[in-house]
């Protein structure tokens, strides 16, 4: 009986021990492809080529003056900026309902060669405690770094993307 | 008396019963006195009875508009409808702990007052550790998370009101209180299985009604879970049900992890093998519970610093810590008390099917909780923002689920304990021509995507086993000379587990495929229209009417009527519509659905602009319907589980052939 309990044991043992090791290793190595970074224009200027082709949730205010709406209705562009850097944004969704210039926004998308980043996530962040752009700005790039979680309400806002 | 010191009174009146019930419960327990046990059996019911009196208080504050009480102020408003402030006592913080103290209540009762009669030496433990738990969440609600506090003078003469998106659908109102009765109702096996380890005994006859008190929450869990996604779909507008958000995989978490416990419990009672298994199942599932309550509770998901704002985070961290130590200690300390039976257990046969089911169960666990936990801890640990994209989730997901179908069509088909080879060949090749089928069929109907293909043919492979399975005791009955109807009705009435595990298989099978389908077929579509343009989507044309505004007592809603039609027949108009609360900023848009049997129309207003022009967003989106219909499947399903068998009164040799085949 106890013999048999201990081969047992050891089996089991074994067993657990082999597929958590499997499981960590797919698991760990599919989590580092499929990171999404949170950063603003500064920190994704900062990051030069190694950002191409990662995902990145970029926060920011709607550069004034930028919004640009291509003929076809469909392309839209405008600028991203945090005061201290701009990174360009196309794309082809539908704007929610409270877009506009100086909003805060977040966008998820990749940054191609070129330096544009492309997004098919756009979420406006009008959080209650945001004042208008002006001398808060620090703060409020900082409360909308803090806020940049998609929570399920949010993706009401945001672009297409599969179940 | 003021209502907040009413309310507040009541609720340490229940922390007393609790301090008292505890102690005495696991005194009761270890010395066997049964006045001991008395004791604790009136503890439970006055701790109820205080809970359910603290909940009724607020729900008497709400609906009076009772402002002087803070949670009141902090989510009523004299505009909201009567039905949406009867809920919005769960649709916050504050008041969702004290709505679990009532859950909690409910249960503690149920527990003493079903398992009343046998099974004392266990009860006394089970009843202590629960009250445990009692006492944690009444000392919350008592004080971090205090939801009868006075509101500072002077006292407002309305408030905002309870979050726009909770008024915003009707499934609002039935989702989070099944998934408390899921959530909360895990903590009735979690004590029972204390109990076990403390007494040191865990037999058929304890495992029994323990397996009950599992199955349960286990399916206000399912529904609850898919409520939330039902909501997320009818409400949120981005024309999905599941996005593998923490809030999500809170509550999937304990839903794997006690389906495992089910499926092991299933072997142990067999068996007699993986007690100690089934027990850390249970109790894990019950930390994961926790885990998930401190996950949506306390702000962490969304940045690691407003989790240190209030001190309701840290505390349930402490708790969950608490548990968790406890849970090790008394694992280590009585797990050889729980002997399983020596089996002679082979992989070729249905022990090893329900091995390899837990396995992936587990495995599945594992990879939502890292990916769940790891931008907490990449946040803590380095500063670094970060989030789990969804591919990460789909990638193990797909080939776990594919695998679970594949379990629940060759497991039922293999006998328990050793067989031999032709038998074993017999049982695995007959449900192949249906496996064949089914891929043939999803090929017909358009499926290409592989993994579809294979969700096709695994599905038609377990479809045949299942109705093999479920219909085999009513085929031996019929051959006795029994009619077809009375055989099926005796074989049904005589083991409705059986039958009701088997329905939930047919239901989960139904779930996959359908998943399978929306998932892979949906057809995605964004526009911008003025009034009277046409836009196509899939086989839909859309024609966009006008856009009309409707005052309703607590907001202003933009319905937009959009004409549908399909191949060229009209097919009536939709009204998707943009919600503007007065209290918030951003307007929140009600999509409007057309639901079929085969396929989905789903519309959702982007934006309306000062020209008039509608952007819209069209999703159709295929077999999304039967993702409800199978869960309810396995809701019906579980019911007929907690049926208890009927006795038949018939003298007949069937009993061991079931008992041969079930």
């Amino acid at each position: 009986m106890s013999k048999e309990r201990t081969r047992r044991l050891v089996l089991a043992i074994t067993a657990v021990a082999i597929s958590a090791g499997v499981l960590a290793f797919l698991a760990f190595g599919g989590i580092g492809e499929n990171l999404v970074y949170y950063w603003s224009p500064t920190e994704l200027q900062g990051a030069g080529d190694e950002a191409i082709g990662a995902t990145i949730r970029l926060g920011g205010l709607v550069e004034p003056g930028t919004v640009e709406r291509a003929a076809d209705g469909l392309t839209l562009k405008f600028a991203v900026t945090d005061g201290a850097a701009s990174v360009p944004i196309v794309t082809n969704n539908v704007p929610p309902a409270m877009f506009r210039e100086g909003v805060g926004v977040v966008v998820e998308g990749t940054i191609r060669k070129d330096g544009s980043f492309e997004t098919n996530r756009l979420l406006v962040k009008h959080d209650n405690q945001y004042r208008a752009p002006g001398d808060g700005d620090e703060m409020e790039m900082e409360a909308l770094m803090e806020s940049m979680q998609f929570d399920r309400s949010q993706k009401a806002q945001n672009g297409s993307e599969d179940g | 008396m003021t209502t907040s010191q009413i309310g507040l009174g009541l609720v340490l009146m229940a922390l007393l019963t609790c301090a008292a019930g505890t102690p005495i419960g696991f005194v009761a327990g270890a010395t066997r006195s049964a006045t001991g046990l008395q004791w604790t059996r009136r503890l439970a019911y006055a701790f109820a009875f205080f809970m359910l009196l603290a909940n009724l208080v607020m729900q008497y504050a709400l609906i009076t508009h009772d402002f002087s009480v803070s949670y009141v102020a902090n989510v009523g408003s004299l505009a909201t409808p009567l039905h949406i402030t009867i809920v919005s006592l769960w649709s916050s913080l504050e008041g969702s702990i004290l709505f679990w103290g009532l859950v909690l209540g409910i249960f503690v009762t149920a527990v003493t007052y079903l398992q009343r009669q046998g099974h004392e030496d266990y009860l006394a433990y089970t009843l202590g550790t629960m009250l445990l738990v009692g006492l944690f969440f009444s000392f919350m609600i008592a004080g971090p998370a205090n939801p009868f506090r006075s509101t500072p003078l002077p006292i407002p003469a309305d408030g905002p009101g309870p979050n726009p998106l909770l008024q915003n659908h009707i499934l609002m109102i039935v989702h989070p209180p099944l998934l408390y009765l899921g959530y909360v109702g895990m903590t009735a096996p979690f004590a029972m299985t204390v109990a076990a380890l403390l007494r040191g005994q865990l037999g058929s006859t304890w495992l029994r009604p323990l397996r009950n008190w599992l199955l349960l929450p286990t399916s206000f869990l399912t529904m609850g879970i898919m409520l939330g996604g039902w909501w997320s779909y009818e409400v949120l507008g981005w024309g999905g049900y599941w996005a593998w958000d923490p809030v999500e995989n809170a509550s999937f978490l304990p839903w794997l992890t006690a389906i495992a416990a089910l499926h092991s419990a299933i072997v142990q009672q067999r068996r007699g093998s993986l007690k100690a298994w089934t027990s850390i199942l249970i109790m894990v599932t019950f930390l994961l519970t926790i885990l998930g309550t401190f996950l949506t509770r306390s702000g962490v998901v969304n940045s690691v610093h407003s989790f240190t704002q209030s001190p309701i985070g840290p505390m349930f961290l402490g708790f969950l810590g608490f548990c968790l130590v406890g849970v090790v200690v008394l694992l280590s300390l009585r797990i050889d008390t729980l002997v399983s039976e020596p089996a002679e257990d082979s992989v070729m046969a249905r022990e090893g099917a329900f091995l390899l089911n837990n396995l992936l169960l587990v495995t599945f666990t594992f990879t939502v909780l890292i990916g769940t936990l790891f931008p907490i801890i990449a946040e803590a640990v380095r500063g670094v923002k970060v989030s789990v994209g969804e591919p990460y989730f789909n990638r193990m997901a797909v080939p776990i689920c594919l695998g679970l179908l594949f379990l629940m069509g060759v497991g039922p088909a293999l006998p328990w304990g050793r067989s031999d080879r032709r038998s074993l060949r017999r049982a695995l090749l007959v449900p192949l021509p249906a496996a064949l089928a089914a891929m043939a069929i999803t090929a017909l109907l358009g499926g290409r995507h592989p993994n579809v293909l294979l969700t096709g043919a695994l599905a038609g492979y377990a479809l045949w086993v299942t109705l093999d399975q479920v219909l085999r005791p009513a085929r031996v009955r019929a051959r006795k000379g029994e009619s077809v109807p009375q055989a099926i009705d005796r074989s049904f009435r005589r083991a409705p587990r059986r039958v009701g595990g088997y329905l939930v298989h047919f239901g989960v099978i139904v779930t996959f495929v359908a998943i399978a389908i929306s998932a892979n077929y949906q057809v995605n579509f964004e526009t911008t229209m003025a009034p009277g343009q046409t836009a196509s989507v899939g086989d839909y044309q859309l024609t966009f009417d006008r856009v009309r505004v409707v005052n309703e007592p607590h907001m202003v809603s933009q319905r937009a009527t959009v004409a549908i039609a399909r191949g060229g027949k009209p097919k009536g108009s939709l009204e998707p519509a943009l919600n503007h609360y007065p209290t918030q900023r951003e307007p929140i848009g009600t999509p409007a659905v057309r639901s079929t049997l085969t396929h989905d129309l789903y519309l959702t207003v982007m934006n309306v602009d000062e020209e008039g022009r509608l952007g819209l967003r069209a999703i159709v989106t295929p077999a999304v319907s039967w993702i409800w219909i199978g869960v309810f499947i396995m809701a019906v399903g579980t019911g007929i589980c907690l049926v208890p068998p009927k006795k038949v009164r018939v003298a007949e040799s069937a009993p061991a052939m079931e008992a041969a085949t079930s």
